[in-house]
């Protein structure tokens, strides 16, 4: 009788070798993709033809159906890049690196959709398309953050030094994703408080929940979508400096 | 198409805004995998540039 002494690839041990990562995660992007199409055909189909305008704001509320998702977004991705810096830091993963480098080009670009989302339906609402109130500047930041972020990855030849360092940027930077939250609570703002997810529920009818949550999830499953593809270009990436590198020295031999 | 009230400019120029930052988003990913797949197929590594990439 002979004893197994193998090592049992637990899930977590394959999503940490990049080849198996690939491997593993290839298959969802083609059925994210179609699930994402379908989500963004029913949101438009609701948020510009179904819902009705808004008792107040009239129809400029359908502005709401793609601000709120972007706004959403802008926080979300900073939280999934916080998360990865963690796993670099604490745990040494060698796709959180990888995570946080795909994640941050996308959450700049929901963060600028974001403001000038929110500029436009500032105009025929407030009067104005910017106020520096504490929501929107702190949004600001963080579009200031995440471009620093790239232009940091940017900087460096050695990206395993550069993870460890964009790391511990993302993390304090992390600071502001509960200033934007609360901002509207903490400082006097044109922005209204939140009105979705409430102790005593949301105060939006129905037909206004039901495109907002359709594109919500629209927009979620898009950076999921988004985010697995350009973190196989980065393993890819990866492998192309590998065998450049292994060339060079060839080549110098 | 619906009527869009009298703040439609400002509406059209959310979504058009929005989804062509989407289509470049989109676009801009897509171009940057296909770029690498080549690359690795330039370097004789063509069978995992399209699976697995270790």
């Amino acid at each position: 009788m002979t004893i197994d002494t193998t090592p049992k690839m637990t899930w977590w041990n394959r999503l940490s070798h990049p080849g198996q990562f690939v491997a593993l995660t290839r298959p969802l992007v083609l059925p994210l993709a179609l699930l994402t199409g379908v989500l963004f055909a029913v949101g438009l189909w609701y948020g510009l033809f179904s819902s009705p305008p808004e008792k107040y704001m009239g129809d400029t509320v359908r502005i709401m159906y793609v601000h709120v998702p972007t706004a959403w977004l802008s926080q979300f991705v900073y939280a999934t890049m916080a998360v990865s810096a963690l796993g670099t830091l604490v745990w040494r993963h060698p796709m959180a690196d990888v995570s946080m480098k795909a994640a941050a080009p996308l959450g700049a670009a929901f963060t600028a959709m974001a403001l000038f989302t929110g500029s436009l339906w500032g105009r025929p609402t407030w009067g104005t398309f910017w106020e520096w109130d504490g929501r929107m500047t702190s949004t600001l930041v963080l579009l200031f953050i995440y471009l620093g972020i790239v232009a940091l990855w940017r900087a460096f030849d050695d990206q395993l030094r550069a993870a460890r360092v964009v790391a511990v940027f993302t993390l304090v930077g992390a600071v502001n994703i509960p200033i934007i939250k609360f901002s509207v609570d903490w400082w006097s703002t044109l922005h209204q408080p939140a009105s979705v997810f409430r102790a005593d529920g949301p105060t939006m009818p129905g037909e206004i929940l039901t495109p907002l949550f359709v594109m919500f999830f629209a927009f979620t499953f898009l950076f999921i979508t988004l985010q697995l593809a350009a973190m196989h270009t980065e393993v890819r990436r990866r492998r192309i400096t590998t065998l450049e590198r292994r060339a060079a020295r060839g080549d110098a031999r | 198409m619906i009527a869009l009230g009298a703040h439609a400019e400002f509406i059209i120029a959310a979504y058009v805004g929005v989804f062509a930052g989407l289509a470049a988003l989109i676009g801009w990913t897509v171009f940057a995998a296909r770029q690498t797949k080549r690359r690795l197929e330039e370097l004789g590594d063509g069978q995992r540039a399209n699976s697995s990439a270790q």
